[in-house]
């Protein structure tokens, strides 16, 4: 029997997650006898191969960018987990979302006192995606099965979870795995 | 000194510049001064000796008070689904077009200010606005724009009334258009009553044995919960602390109900007496009529009513000539707010604080009023006492079913020929109470509010009572064209705007449940939203800090139960996992108008 196959991606997030998959240190030997990574910018495999069984996804949806690439994970994925308080709440990118994005905008490239424009354009170069109106956690835009919390989840948990799914067997996360305080 | 220093001293003195009185200070200051401003919190705070923040809390508490200056005349219309049922939107959009303003707005002038405002207690002549104090109902189109039109000519809300309602409606203190609408009275409450001849009797009896007689009668609390009023009192009369106080809980603001209104308009002798006989059985001297700002219209009659009981011996030092049994009742007036009828909102409110609950333990019986023993009932279980006393314990108690002695006041409203207030003995079938307010085929009920619960044809053959359907007396009818997702949606608008909001399930809940609702009304439901509302609905009951957050998930936790199919409708299974609520063509708009105007340029 083939592998089941992992796939990652990191929206609106900081690769933070990212590190704390790698962070599992050499875990990941026995990670990949496991698994098969497919898209993923571990790998850096940019699309999809084949249909996955889990998808692991940091950050919320910030860009139309991000939509398409987490529809995507969900098209192609078993089961999507979202990794980190990003992809959960919004995390810190969210924090614009109090603000218009003009507003926004116009302080990031017109107004702010350390903006040197002198084309007083905001870019607007059609490769850029576009920017949605606010931060949507991963859950608004697409339906998802599990939930790992922290900034960043430690390794031990993503590794526990993966593991656990990968085996079938009920996950344990030990109280200090799960506690921020 | 400037005229609002003096004038503000001039208050704040009449209340010995005593912080328990603050509802009536900002209100005065309102009355006077149009707004409750800035400055005039800071004169507030220093005349009362607390600090501007608590004085701004309250003043921002409320929906009747403001720190800005609104129109002279404030013009609220009620939209409560009721009223919407009933023709309010067109009502609407004429006061705004007449105006000239939007909702929330006020005119250039200064004339008048535009609001919404929940229910104000008359769902049975809706639509109905309030003008200032003054109350308008049936309300069509071309009625507002006829009071827009009168208001400018002569400015003056009273002068809209052209014929009074009936009975005390028409009192020279009270003269309004309401109408009492009582359309069955029963033996308890509605029944002709002499004032004094129960509180003669319960003097005759020692206090314990008052207590017991009520026990005996197996009376519970009107207001809904149902909590046996005997042993409320046993509870406040052998808790410590002195003094004990005796509150009335009339700031019914629980959508569809009015029942409190006919009593306070028609009955308050019996209110008065059973308050008294309170005061009487747990030793308390004071008691406070927390009445709802939405009810000052009744202020003056009350007024009138309270000083002649006390002309008349029955109120005041000595009462009937007994030695020593002194007792007296006080009128606070509420701003606008739902949660006030909570019990422990209600007293901090009369604190002269924010209406915000309060923990419970300790129960108000125990700690209430300023930290004292405290026994707050509803107007119809005053009533009731009352006539326990003139009648007697077992009169009272063979009436109604076995675990709900008694009559209930029920307020009709929606899809029927006949609204108007009902009062029948507990253990009533719905269908029987459906058929005689002349509801033609109804799809659903809501018993007791939205914070009680929405039943369908399934359910008409239960009883109303403590042990089946319970209900503090609101029955809001729907007939088959109502769309019972929709009414959830609107009770949780209410529910959303009236969270006081100190506790995060009630606070963020209602808003969460709120949305979700209307997510799937606009189509945008899915198979899973509806274990996620039941889920989250159970997490606001369960988790929230006061009645108000503890009820707030019933709309939408009956109407998945009992409707079902409604929702099951609106929320299939989506492809590909995709949220049908997000829309990135909704979500990108902004950021293409951006371009696009930054390419115009």
């Amino acid at each position: 029997m083939s592998k089941p196959r992992v796939a990652t991606a990191s929206l609106a997030g900081c690769f933070g997650c990212h590190m704390s998959i790698l962070d599992i240190d050499d875990r990941i030997l026995q990670l990949i006898e496991l698994v098969e990574f497919d898209k993923s910018p571990i790998d850096d495999y940019k699309g999809f191969t084949q249909r996955c069984a889990i998808g692991l996804i940091e950050g919320g949806c910030c860009n139309a960018e991000n939509v398409h690439v987490l529809q995507d994970f969900r098209k192609n994925c078993d089961i999507l987990i979202a990794l980190g308080e990003c992809a959960i709440c919004g995390g810190i990118p969210a924090m614009r979302n109090t603000i218009p994005l003009r507003e926004c905008l116009a302080e990031a490239y017109l107004d702010g006192p350390t903006v040197h424009n002198p084309s007083r354009r905001i870019p607007d170069d059609p490769e850029i995606p576009r920017l949605l109106n606010r931060v949507y956690p991963c859950h608004e835009v697409v339906k998802m099965d599990y939930y790992l919390q922290g900034c960043p989840p430690p390794a031990d948990a993503i590794w526990a979870a993966l593991t656990a799914l990968l085996t079938n067997r009920p996950i344990q996360l030990p109280y200090e795995l799960l506690k921020y305080d | 000194m400037s005229e609002l220093a003096t004038g503000v001293r001039e208050i704040c003195d009449r209340s010995g510049g005593d912080r328990a009185r603050m509802m009536d200070i900002v209100q005065e200051v309102q009355a006077r001064f149009g707004c409750v401003s800035g400055e005039a919190l800071n004169l507030i705070a220093a005349a009362t000796g607390v600090h501007r923040v608590e004085v701004e809390g309250v003043v921002s508490f409320y929906t009747f008070l403001s720190g800005r200056p609104k129109g002279r005349m404030v013009i609220r219309v009620c939209d409560d689904i009721v009223d919407e049922m009933s023709g309010m939107r067109p009502v609407a959009e004429a006061f705004s077009q007449e105006l000239g303003i939007p909702f929330g707005g006020t005119t250039p002038d200064g004339q008048f200010s535009l609001e919404y405002t929940a229910c104000i207690g008359l769902s049975d002549q809706a639509p109905a606005a309030l003008i200032n104090d003054v109350p308008v109902t049936y309300l069509s189109s071309d009625k507002a724009r006829e009071i827009v039109a009168a208001l400018r000519r002569h400015g003056d809300p009273r002068k809209l009334v052209h014929r009074l309602g009936d009975g005390n409606n028409a009192h020279p203190l009270v003269r309004s258009m309401v109408h009492n609408s009582i359309r069955s009275k029963g033996p308890i409450v509605f029944a002709p009553f002499e004032d004094g001849s129960a509180l003669r009797k319960a003097i005759a009896m020692s206090p314990v044995e008052v207590i017991r007689d009520i026990k005996t009668s197996r009376l519970r609390g009107r207001g809904g919960a149902g909590f046996p009023t005997g042993m409320k009192w046993e509870f406040v009369r052998a808790a410590e602390g002195e003094p004990k106080y005796v509150f009335c809980n009339a700031d019914e603001g629980e959508p569809g109900t009015f029942k409190d209104r006919v009593i306070l308009t028609e009955y308050s002798g019996l209110l008065f007496e059973g308050m008294t006989i309170a005061g009487y059985a747990m030793g308390a001297q004071l008691g406070i009529l927390y009445l709802r700002g939405e009810y000052a219209y009744l202020r003056l009659l009350l007024e009138h009513f309270l000083d002649e009981r006390r002309r008349r011996g029955l109120l005041g030092r000595n009462i009937l000539g007994r030695a020593g049994f002194d007792f007296d009742i006080r009128i606070q007036m509420g701003a606008g707010a739902y949660v006030c009828g909570e019990e422990t909102s209600l007293i901090s409110s009369c604190e002269g604080r924010r209406g915000d609950p309060k923990n419970r333990p300790p129960f108000p019986a125990q700690r209430g009023y300023l930290g004292k023993p405290t026994a707050v009932n509803n107007v119809e279980t005053f009533c009731c006492v009352a006539r326990i006393l003139d009648q007697s314990p077992g009169w009272f108690a063979q009436i109604g079913s076995r675990q709900s002695a008694g009559t209930k006041l029920f307020s009709v409203s929606g899809d029927v020929a006949s609204p108007g207030v009902y009062e029948y003995p507990f253990g009533v079938r719905l269908r029987q109470v459906l058929e005689e307010v002349g509801a033609e085929s109804p799809i659903a009920v809501q018993i007791g509010g939205p914070s009680g619960q929405m039943v369908g044809p399934a359910d008409f053959d239960r009883t109303i009572c403590y042990d089946d359907l319970a209900t503090g007396g609101s029955m809001i009818v729907f007939g088959p064209e109502r769309d019972p997702v929709y009414i959830a949606k609107r009770f949780l608008d209410f529910f959303a705007h009236e969270s006081c909001g100190y506790c995060t399930p009630c606070r963020v809940g209602t808003e969460l449940m709120r949305k979700k609702l209307a997510a799937i009304l606009d189509g945008r439901g899915e198979a899973d939203d509806l274990p996620y509302l039941e889920d989250l609905a159970r997490t606001v009951k369960f988790t929230s800090r006061c009645g108000l957050g503890q009820t707030a998930p019933n709309p939408v936790l009956s109407t998945l139960k009992n409707f079902r199919d409604a929702f099951e409708r609106r929320c299939p299974a989506r492809q590909e996992g995709r949220r049908a609520a997000f829309d990135l063509a909704a979500a990108t708009a902004e950021a293409e108008s951006i371009v696009l105007e930054q390419a115009a340029r």
